[in-house]
């Protein structure tokens, strides 16, 4: 049972919505499919791109952001480490704002992703760090609220950023 | 079998205000012979010119978007086609030029050389259009029908490896192409229907 902290899928939701997030590219992803990935899926005021791998989604929310249209990329950690190199490209290099919220597949709750025992998740910040890429963690609710601010800083800067959720999202 | 020069000449002929999406070897060539602010080359990484033309024609659904992909780019992101066809944008054109080689690369074949099927691979992915073409007349006849036509369309041009292009990756991921672009799709945004040949 996720504990009373755990942030709801409605509240990213808004969050994404109020920064302006209309369009979504995805891969499913167990930590945010029922909270995140099935309400976008069900919201007419987003429009869902369902992508087959996951560096697609990079280059889809990169070619959206010189349309000046907002998009994310949700996925898991899986998926942003084989994309690494079209995010280093495409987000860093070309500098353009690529929003990625990744799920944390394995991430213990009670543990800061740095600390956990799973060696795919321990490495997702130090590499992300090496890259120069802004991140923040969403594990409790009040983390929320710093998703919408990072993504206009992202916009406003013409920067990637990841939002990490550490733990499993319920609807 | 075509030569890649002559099938891009014949596309510059009716590109209208297309935006144009190139990959590699296919951007140096194009760029060269239909320089506009409106190619965008800034793919960044190898197979993603078909994923930046499916974001471009999301975002800019009144305006026509060709890519000109490399067979060696699209076998690196075949997912794309099914994801182009789920996504079904009208106003996509969608080019593989064939020649077999990793032509950037030092000129080794494909993998899968003279037996893969790019247009079966994108009608079996959903298309709603797709054309081979290993002659420039016929190529040259169905252009423009081919372009006018919903989307997404596919058509794989079946070319021989020709003189190499000047590589200029510098001009390719250059702030300063990326900004031309920007510039010049600013009078579309917002632009729910176009209206020229390179338009749907």
């Amino acid at each position: 049972m996720a504990t009373g902290d755990t942030p709801l899928g409605g509240e990213i939701v808004d969050a994404l919505k109020a920064a302006g997030i209309g369009h979504v590219a995805a891969l499913p992803d167990i930590v945010t499919s029922a909270g995140i990935l099935w309400r976008l899926a069900d919201d007419p005021d987003i429009r869902l791109i369902r992508l087959c791998k996951e560096d697609e989604g990079v280059s889809i929310c990169a070619a959206l952001s010189y349309c000046d249209k907002r998009a994310a990329l949700l996925m898991q950690q899986t998926g942003l480490m084989d994309s690494l190199n079209a995010i280093r490209a495409i987000a860093v290099e070309y500098e353009l704002p690529v929003c990625m919220v990744v799920g944390l597949l394995g991430k213990e709750p009670d543990r800061p992703a740095a600390d956990s025992a799973s060696y795919g998740v321990r490495i997702i910040e130090p590499v992300l760090d090496a890259m120069g890429i802004d991140r923040l963690s969403i594990e409790t609710s009040p983390d929320v609220a710093q998703l919408a601010p990072a993504i206009e800083r992202a916009y406003a800067e013409s920067r990637p950023v990841v939002a990490l959720i550490g733990r499993r999202i319920e609807r | 079998m075509m030569r890649r020069d002559e099938c891009f000449r014949k596309l510059a002929e009716h590109r209208g205000e297309a935006i144009m999406v190139a990959a590699y070897t296919s951007a140096f060539e194009w760029v060269a012979i239909d320089p506009s602010p409106l190619n965008f080359v800034s793919t960044g990484a190898m197979g993603q010119a078909s994923s930046h033309a499916l974001g471009l024609a999301i975002g800019l659904p009144g305006r026509k978007v060709v890519v000109l992909d490399g067979d060696g780019s699209l076998l690196m992101n075949l997912g794309s086609l099914v994801t182009i066809a789920e996504a079904a944008p009208r106003n996509l054109v969608h080019f593989v030029v064939e020649n077999g080689t990793y032509e950037a690369n030092g000129g080794h074949p494909i993998p899968g050389r003279d037996r893969v099927d790019f247009a079966g691979f994108a009608r079996d992915a959903g298309y709603e259009e797709v054309h081979s073409f290993d002659g420039l007349n016929r190529f040259s006849a169905v252009l423009p029908e081919l372009l006018a036509a919903p989307g997404p369309v596919f058509g794989c041009l079946k070319v021989e490896p020709g003189p190499a292009p000047e590589y200029d990756y510098e001009m390719l991921h250059s702030p300063r192409m990326r900004e031309a672009f920007r510039q010049a799709i600013r009078p579309f945004l917002g632009d729910g229907a176009g209206g020229s040949a390179g338009t749907e």
